[in-house]
């Protein structure tokens, strides 16, 4: 990491990209320090998903510039990096055809590390997951819980500095999602990774977020602490939206 | 490549069930004796190939190979040597002229024409014309007092008459008839040529077209009326060769010239009911016949398609067990050679295509227009480029096993859990690791189940190569068809439909082991 450790680890410089006529980032600039946890809000569409992509370049900008830990991405490659920070999708998308060991040492095999093996397991004991009962599972096997606890687990086994989340618990049963949750925040502390979440869930983000990024139409509303976002909404519209999550009170 | 080392000589050694008969002469390779699909083509055939193998000759026998176009075709493209055909047919069918009504004037043009225009020579005639013949009942023909065609014209109103479809197309069939001697039937009715008899001898049609050596003439007892008015061209049967083995065996050209002139209409009636009605094996009556003309001394060797006298399906299929299952291995190794190949084309080209998704609908879909082919019709294109025989069957099974294979592999690896795909690619494999480790593993079943669907169409297309002369269970199929022998039919039909059950599931416990996920 030779451009200096005081370096943002995710940076987007005015960034911009446009899908046919619709403008889904437009402008956007944010920085994500080091162990923090960012968790991107808005609704359908607002860009949120695409910003988080840009950062293991599943998108590359039309404009602008992403820097992670301090280089820019475009300069890095693609697979290299994808490799380095986690990712947990919405759906988990685990493969069906492995057994959660092997998928949760996707990471490490892929990158050759020689203990893998202990490497998944210290990562399912992390999600709270015994690797002795579920090592030899099959994903189908599994609850939608402990699906999404086994991606978690296969996005921090090769210990990345940096975990994207799309919507991690999006398509969980209230209850599971706070156990998933609290379990995602403990973890998230224990081994200081930095975190980027996307979410349109404003609870969760309050839950999780050090600092909230509220996106509408491709551009940035907000970005502050969850108390700052209660105490002085930036605008009509983020006024609105925490009314209507019922996080502000008339 | 090693596996086509091994398999080809096997499968292009000649086919079981005809026999190569060793003869101290030294022979460069056997002489090709071919046949049309029916009863009298193999008679001839097969007295030809006696023939020759009594006089020193090694003969391969093609029995059944084609209808005129393939066995032409063949003869032409030097890929057989000789087979018994017909002057009308030939200047009919092959030249596209309508006959005069004088057989010499008719077998000096073909003879004339086939030689220059194909190099391709008519021995001269055998003796007896097979052409058109329109029978009625013997009390039918007292009743009226019939005995010629005219005489029919004058009570034609209040027949019945019961035709082959051809015959009702034909110009120089019904509507023919019709013109030259007023004929008007009460009723028309279209009649398959393996019923016609049994209808006529039944009562339920008066009058039916056949053939003037039907060996049912002699069986159901019918009066032939005469073509007074020589309307029907004459088809003179003769042997047909090829101008390779004119110029190859001028020796054996000589010995199939012995056969000239002696066969008469009624010979043939005779030969062709011992194998229509009596069921007695081919290469029998045509020993017989060679022994009865005189021209050889003791009967050539078995071969040909035995047939046993009447007896049940299970037992025929016993008594015919070791041909049926030399047939059925030489089937099975069509069947795996064609579609290990189509295997080995389309699913690297359904992966391609994958990557294209642009172009690949329309390649697809070309790809698919070659199964609105008909088999048939696919198989006749190959002898032009392929000539006859093991070559061209696989080619053209080859191409029928592609499409379901390539469809579903490219559907399949489309498809594919795209969940799965997108977290192996977000985690950072490689587009050919998300290929080899995510896509392809799960598409598997669903290719398999494209070549488990191309595998079943395969041995049943596979029947069809017998028509090139390629072998397998087709040839009994074929043959059976030829002399409308059911037990000879399903001694094909049977184990090429077990086969197909076999090889489904066989390929289902393949589908089972490559079934992602345990």
């Amino acid at each position: 990491m030779s451009p200096g450790s005081d370096a943002p680890a995710l940076r987007a410089e005015q960034v911009s990209k446009r899908y046919g006529s619709v403008l889904a980032l437009d402008n956007v600039s944010l920085d994500v320090r080091r162990g923090e946890s960012v968790v991107l809000v808005g609704e359908s569409g607002s860009g949120k998903t695409t910003l988080l992509r840009c950062f293991n370049r599943l998108v590359d900008p039309d404009a602008g510039r992403i820097l992670i830990e301090g280089t820019n991405a475009a300069a890095l490659d693609p697979i290299a990096l994808r490799r380095r920070v986690g990712y947990v999708p919405q759906d988990g998308g685990l493969l069906p055809h492995w057994r959660v060991q092997r998928n949760v040492e996707l990471v490490p095999w892929l990158r050759a590390v020689e203990n893998a093996r202990e490497l998944a397991s210290e990562a399912l004991q992390l999600v709270g997951l015994d690797p002795a009962v579920f090592a030899e599972r099959w994903p189908r096997e599994l609850s939608g819980g402990q699906r999404q606890r086994v991606a978690v687990a296969r996005a921090l086994a090769v210990k990345p500095d940096i975990i994207l989340l799309d919507e991690p618990f999006g398509a969980l049963d209230a209850i599971t999602r706070v156990e998933l949750q609290s379990t995602f925040d403990q973890v998230r502390r224990t081994v200081g990774v930095t975190s980027l979440l996307v979410t349109h869930d404003l609870h969760e983000a309050f839950d999780l977020a050090d600092r909230v990024v509220v996106m509408r139409q491709g551009r940035v509303e907000q970005v502050s602490t969850a108390r700052e976002l209660q105490e002085a909404p930036a605008g009509e519209y983020v006024r609105e939206l925490l009314l209507r999550a019922r996080v502000l009170r008339a | 490549m090693t596996l086509h080392a091994v398999l080809l000589p096997l499968l292009l050694s000649a086919s079981p069930g005809h026999s190569l008969q060793d003869r101290p002469v030294p022979q460069s390779r056997p002489i090709i004796v071919a046949s049309k699909p029916f009863g009298e083509s193999y008679l001839l055939a097969e007295m030809f190939a006696q023939l020759l193998e009594a006089r020193g000759f090694s003969v391969s026998r093609r029995p059944g190979l084609g209808a005129t176009e393939i066995a032409f075709q063949a003869l032409r493209t030097n890929a057989i040597d000789v087979y018994p055909e017909y002057t009308g047919t030939g200047l009919l069918a092959i030249l596209g002229e309508r006959p005069g009504p004088d057989p010499g004037e008719v077998y000096r043009r073909v003879s004339r024409e086939f030689r220059r225009r194909f190099g391709v020579r008519w021995l001269p005639p055998l003796g007896f014309q097979n052409t058109y013949a329109i029978a009625v009942r013997q009390e039918t023909a007292r009743q009226y007092h019939l005995t010629t065609l005219s005489d029919l014209a004058r009570v034609s109103s209040r027949l019945r008459a019961g035709l082959t479809a051809d015959f009702i197309g034909r110009a120089d069939g019904l509507p023919g008839i019709e013109g030259a001697y007023g004929i008007r039937f009460r009723a028309v009715r279209a009649l398959l040529p393996a019923v016609k008899y049994q209808a006529l001898a039944a009562g339920e049609v008066d009058v039916i077209d056949g053939y003037s050596t039907d060996g049912f003439i002699v069986r159901y007892n019918v009066v032939i009326l005469e073509d007074d008015r020589r309307f029907f061209p004459p088809y003179e049967a003769a042997a047909l060769v090829s101008s390779g083995f004119a110029r190859e065996f001028p020796a054996a050209v000589g010995v199939l010239t012995e056969l000239s002139g002696l066969l008469t209409e009624a010979d043939m009636r005779r030969l062709n009911r011992r194998i229509e009605v009596d069921r007695i094996p081919v290469d029998r009556v045509a020993g017989g016949a060679l022994l009865a003309l005189g021209i050889t001394r003791a009967a050539a060797g078995t071969s040909g398609f035995s047939r046993t006298h009447e007896s049940g399906v299970a037992r025929y299929l016993w008594d015919q067990r070791s041909s049926i299952l030399a047939l059925t291995l030489r089937h099975l190794l069509l069947v795996s050679i064609s579609l290990l190949a189509a295997i080995l084309c389309a699913v690297p080209l359904g992966l391609a295509l994958e990557r294209r998704r642009g172009s690949a609908e329309p390649v697809i879909r070309g790809i698919g227009l070659l199964q609105t082919l008909p088999s048939i019709a696919l198989l006749a294109f190959m002898i032009p480029l392929l000539g006859i025989g093991v070559i061209p069957a696989l080619v053209a099974l080859f191409l029928y096993s592609l499409y379901p294979i390539l469809r579903n592999t490219y559907t399949g690896v489309r498809d594919a859990a795209p969940d799965a795909v997108g977290a192996a690619w977000a985690l950072g494999m490689t587009p050919r690791q998300t290929l080899r480790y995510v896509r392809l593993p799960l598409a598997a079943p669903v290719i398999m189940a494209g070549i488990r669907t191309a595998a079943v169409i395969n041995v049943g297309t596979a029947t069809l190569a017998a028509f090139i002369g390629a072998g397998g269970l087709g040839d009994l199929i074929a043959a059976g068809l030829a002399l409308s022998d059911t037990r000879m039919i399903l001694s094909g039909a049977l184990p090429a439909a077990v086969l197909a059950l076999l090889v489904d599931a066989g390929l289902g416990l393949c589908e089972r082991a490559v079934q992602p996920g345990g």
